[in-house]
């Protein structure tokens, strides 16, 4: 592979990756609240990108259309934990895999209905005109998606370790018992990472939306990916997380380049197999 | 025989079997009952995977598409003999469950409920990809007919009488396989599986051997569906008809044969009596499989028939559960 | 009771110096030897080592935390030792999973009693047969002729069981409608239908009532009696003093004491390590 097209895999495998990385989050916040795997994270992302799609086209304003996408997706999160998970009475893993795939396919069911099956597109953040780097073009897009997550990563992980409520999320995966016992809701906690994984999914389908379009179906697969990536980073820390959805985008660019784009997803599951099956505490040890 | 005996269950599915068989004529209707035993004899062998022995399995339908694929290339490209071809599968189908089931089954819940998924959509996207041999999107076609004892099981009536009787002695095999010695294991390490190794249970053993004998369900009803079509096409083996699967299991009820019954005949005939159910479907799914979890976590049949139980001994002997 | 008393009553004669030989010299079914455990930072178990006498009941007591329960999940396979062996029957089982250790004849109750409870009482008790019946699973679903023989001695054998322990009117129900005395009987009838040579009891009598107590005691004594070896993690020192025939202490991970009743009673160190706890004797 010659020089200038492995550069244009890399930069659509750090593209991708930084989005598999932001839901990759979504899981592992989660995760570390409840120690429940949501498996309709990948849903939000849809929503996120297709509700930041319909607000753009009766408001033609960016900022508009991605806070509004935001706010609404992360409602939607709320809601989901609120009406969905919190009245489960026997919460073992079994039921609540049933009950979060039963959310992941209620969503999709109305997503389907709301925008149909065609696929929408949202512009780009800043234009198309590519910029030329050694042979590959890199959109501007790229730029924004690259940039803009590891801004969320930096402002996630000052909230984590600055702020009262971070602090008190982070006591709350470590020591539930302790975490009560000095005052922190563990309902209030729940319901927080819930709001904040909707957030970050949503956050990622709008970004990505200007490249790949928004389409009712796009949830299962980008869901399933970015569990990958939080597998890969041993669903321990944000950070094991990002870089698992990194080396997952780039894996998944480079096998693109080598085999056929056919099998470009059948990739990133033959990685999670393998990850599941060879090494289930994740490639980085998840620390703290 | 006395009377009690005819309100068996057995005795009351076969009668129902005769009937429809001297009865019905109308090819719809039996098309429909014929899908409809399929689609019980897929949720039979995931049900003894789910309900029985508590491992979940998202991927179920990859099961169903390599029986069918099989029995389908092998009889349409390269004109084998149905019935071999329908051992094959299911030599495929158990070989393939095995390799797969030693590692996956060694994951918990969420881990077990990924790595399936995963399965099944690489598979998915195998039957979508390798065109030369799937056909890929659009289909697999000219799989022939079967025949038995000369008789081309060409006329949904001919499938039925092979259908039928088929489910009929796989459900009862269920049926002994769920009171015998394994059964009661199978369950015992879905409720405690410390307490059923502290008995002597290998439970590694007995979840792959369930995952392999599900398969095996799996692949015999791709099979039959194949010949039943004659057509196949990769969209009916994705992700979604998977979830459709866990969602019969769900409605019918964990650890329930005439639950799964229960369960594939409504999610069967409902999408095909009700025409706006077909937009809705995903939504009815989604919203069946959330509501009967949160409120009865072992399913519908299962759940109430519980709640009866409970009751009946809580009245009778004043004990708090 | 007391010692001599217990032995005569084993015998069945008057203590004799043979009887006493028989009884401190019984080759030992199970052996600790040098046992080590820590997880993470925490000695849960060091350098652990005793013997159980066939035919005796081995009690192992200490405060909350000092490694009691750990050491039943060493014996059973639940958990592996970093170092030392578990000797049973002139085997090493140590680094064995569960279910080997329980078809060489060991069985347990949990602390937190775990019962399967969606199935029978009965049911319950009949998965205890695993290990000494063989129906595979095709055999199963056929329904081979030779498995119905099988089918109906395991129901016998579990009704047997079931008497034993006084819940024989209840096999038909769900094993989760039991109060929690019963459960844990009920757990007993389990691990008893296994046949166990050696049965490991993780406290027994938490929960159960005085009269329920004291049935236990007569159950465990009626077993010994059977030729079964037991080992018995309790808190209630009334029923440990009563049944023991020896007593293994366990402090912080640490032995600091074996002995008959009477003397670990006698103990300093043990005195010490339960300081403001009453004996209750």
């Amino acid at each position: 592979m010659e020089l200038a097209s492995l550069l244009q895999y890399l930069i659509s495998g750090l593209t991708n990756g930084a989005i598999y990385a932001l839901i990759a989050l979504g899981f592992v916040i989660i995760y570390h609240a409840t120690t429940i795997i949501n498996f309709a994270q990948g849903e939000m992302v849809m929503l996120g990108a297709l509700c930041a799609i319909s607000i753009y086209h009766h408001y033609p304003s960016l900022p508009v259309a991605f806070v509004g996408g935001v706010v609404l997706v992360t409602i939607v999160g709320i809601l989901f934990e609120r009406l969905a998970l919190r009245p489960v009475r026997d919460p073992n893993p079994l039921t609540l895999i049933i009950i979060t795939v039963g959310g992941a396919v209620f969503l999709k069911g109305v997503a389907m209905i709301l925008w149909g099956k065609e696929a929408y597109s949202l512009p780009s953040f800043s234009g198309d005109t590519p910029f030329h780097l050694g042979g590959a073009t890199l959109l501007p897009q790229n730029l924004w998606v690259m940039g803009l997550t590891a801004l969320v990563l930096l402002a996630l992980e000052s909230f984590f370790r600055l702020t009262l409520t971070g602090k008190a999320m982070r006591a709350c995966a470590y020591n539930p018992r302790a975490a009560r016992l000095v005052g922190i809701s563990q309902s209030r906690m729940v319901l927080l990472s819930f709001a904040l994984a909707a957030a970050l999914g949503a956050g990622a389908g709008i970004l990505i939306a200007p490249l790949t379009l928004g389409v009712y179906d796009m949830g299962t697969m980008v869901g399933l990916k970015g569990f990958c990536a939080a597998i890969l980073g041993g669903l321990g820390s944000s950070f094991g997380g990002v870089l698992g959805g990194l080396i997952l985008g780039v894996a998944e660019s480079l096998a693109t380049g080598l085999i056929s784009s056919g099998y470009r997803d059948a990739v990133a599951f033959f990685i999670l197999l393998l990850v599941l099956f060879i090494r289930p505490q994740g490639l980085i040890r998840g620390g703290s | 025989m006395n009377p009690r005996q005819f309100l068996n269950p057995w005795v009351l599915f076969g009668a129902a079997v005769l009937l429809t068989a001297a009865a019905l004529h109308n090819d719809y209707y039996l098309t429909l009952i014929n899908f409809i035993g399929i689609h019980t004899l897929l949720v039979v062998g995931l049900n003894l995977l789910m309900g029985y022995a508590g491992q979940i399995s998202l991927g179920h339908a990859a099961f169903f598409g390599l029986g069918a694929y099989t029995s389908g290339i092998l009889t349409a490209t390269y004109g084998v003999d149905p019935w071999l071809a329908m051992l094959a599968g299911m030599l495929v189908c158990g070989l393939t469950a095995f390799l797969i089931g030693v590692p996956a089954l060694k994951l918990r819940g969420y881990y077990l409920a990924m790595a399936t998924l995963g399965f099944g959509i690489i598979l998915y996207i195998v039957f979508n990809e390798a065109e030369s041999w799937t056909g890929g999107p659009s289909g697999l076609t000219g799989i022939p007919d079967l025949s038995l004892f000369g008789f081309k099981l060409d006329t949904p009536k001919r499938l039925f009488l092979l259908i039928w009787p088929v489910l009929g002695g796989i459900m009862a095999l269920s049926a002994n396989l769920v009171d015998s010695r394994t059964g009661r294991a199978l369950r015992a390490l879905h409720e405690g599986e410390a307490a059923a190794q502290s008995l002597g249970v290998n439970t590694s053993r007995l979840k792959l051997m369930i995952f392999v004998w599900s398969a095996l369900y799996a692949s015999l009803a791709g099979s039959l569906y194949a010949h039943t079509l004659n057509f196949i096409a990769a969209a009916s083996f994705g992700f979604m008809f998977s979830i459709k699967l866990v969602t019969m299991v769900v409605l019918g009820g964990m650890a329930s044969i005439w639950g799964s019954f229960l369960g594939a005949a409504v999610l069967t005939v409902l999408p095909e009596m009700l025409t706006m159910f077909h937009d809705y479907e995903v939504i009815i799914f989604g919203v069946i499989l959330m509501v009967v979890m949160i409120f009865l976590p072992r399913g519908l049949v299962r759940g109430i028939m519980d709640l009866w139980e409970f009751r009946r001994y809580k009245k009778e002997g004043g004990i708090i559960g | 009771m007391a010692f001599h008393a217990k032995a005569e009553k084993y015998l069945g004669e008057p203590l004799c110096l043979g009887a006493l030989v028989v009884i401190l010299f019984t080759m030992p079914i199970l052996e600790l030897q040098d046992i080590s455990l820590a997880f993470g930072g925490l000695q849960a178990l060091d350098k652990v080592s005793f013997a159980v006498g066939a035919g005796t009941v081995q009690a192992v007591i200490g405060p909350n935390g000092a490694g009691k329960t750990t050491l039943f999940n060493l014996i059973t396979g639940f958990l592996s030792p970093q170092a030392g062996k578990v000797v049973f029957q002139d085997q090493e089982i140590q680094g064995r999973p569960p279910h080997q250790v329980a078809q060489m004849g060991i069985a347990r109750t949990f602390q937190l009693v775990q019962l399967f409870d969606h199935m029978t009482v009965l049911e319950n008790v009949m998965v205890g047969r695993h290990r000494l019946s063989r129906a595979g699973l095709l055999a199963g679903a056929l329904r081979l002729p030779w498995t119905r023989g099988e089918e109906k001695s395991i129901k016998e054998r579990a009704l047997e069981e079931l008497a034993f322990v006084g819940l024989g009117d209840r096999a038909q129900q769900p094993a989760a409608t039991l109060p929690l005395g019963l459960k844990r009987l009920l757990e007993i009838a389990r691990a008893l239908a296994a046949e166990p040579t050696l049965l490991l009891l993780d406290e027994p009598a938490s929960g159960l009532d005085a009269v329920e107590t004291e049935r236990l005691q007569e159950m465990i004594l009626a077993l010994r009696d059977r030729g079964l070896t037991i080992l018995l993690v309790e808190h209630d020192m009334g029923l440990t003093m009563e049944v023991a025939d020896q007593i293994a202490v366990l402090n912080y991970g640490q032995l600091i004491a074996t002995g008959t009743p009477r003397e670990v009673q006698r103990n300093e160190e043990v005195i010490a390590a339960y300081l403001g706890t009453d004996w209750q004797t």
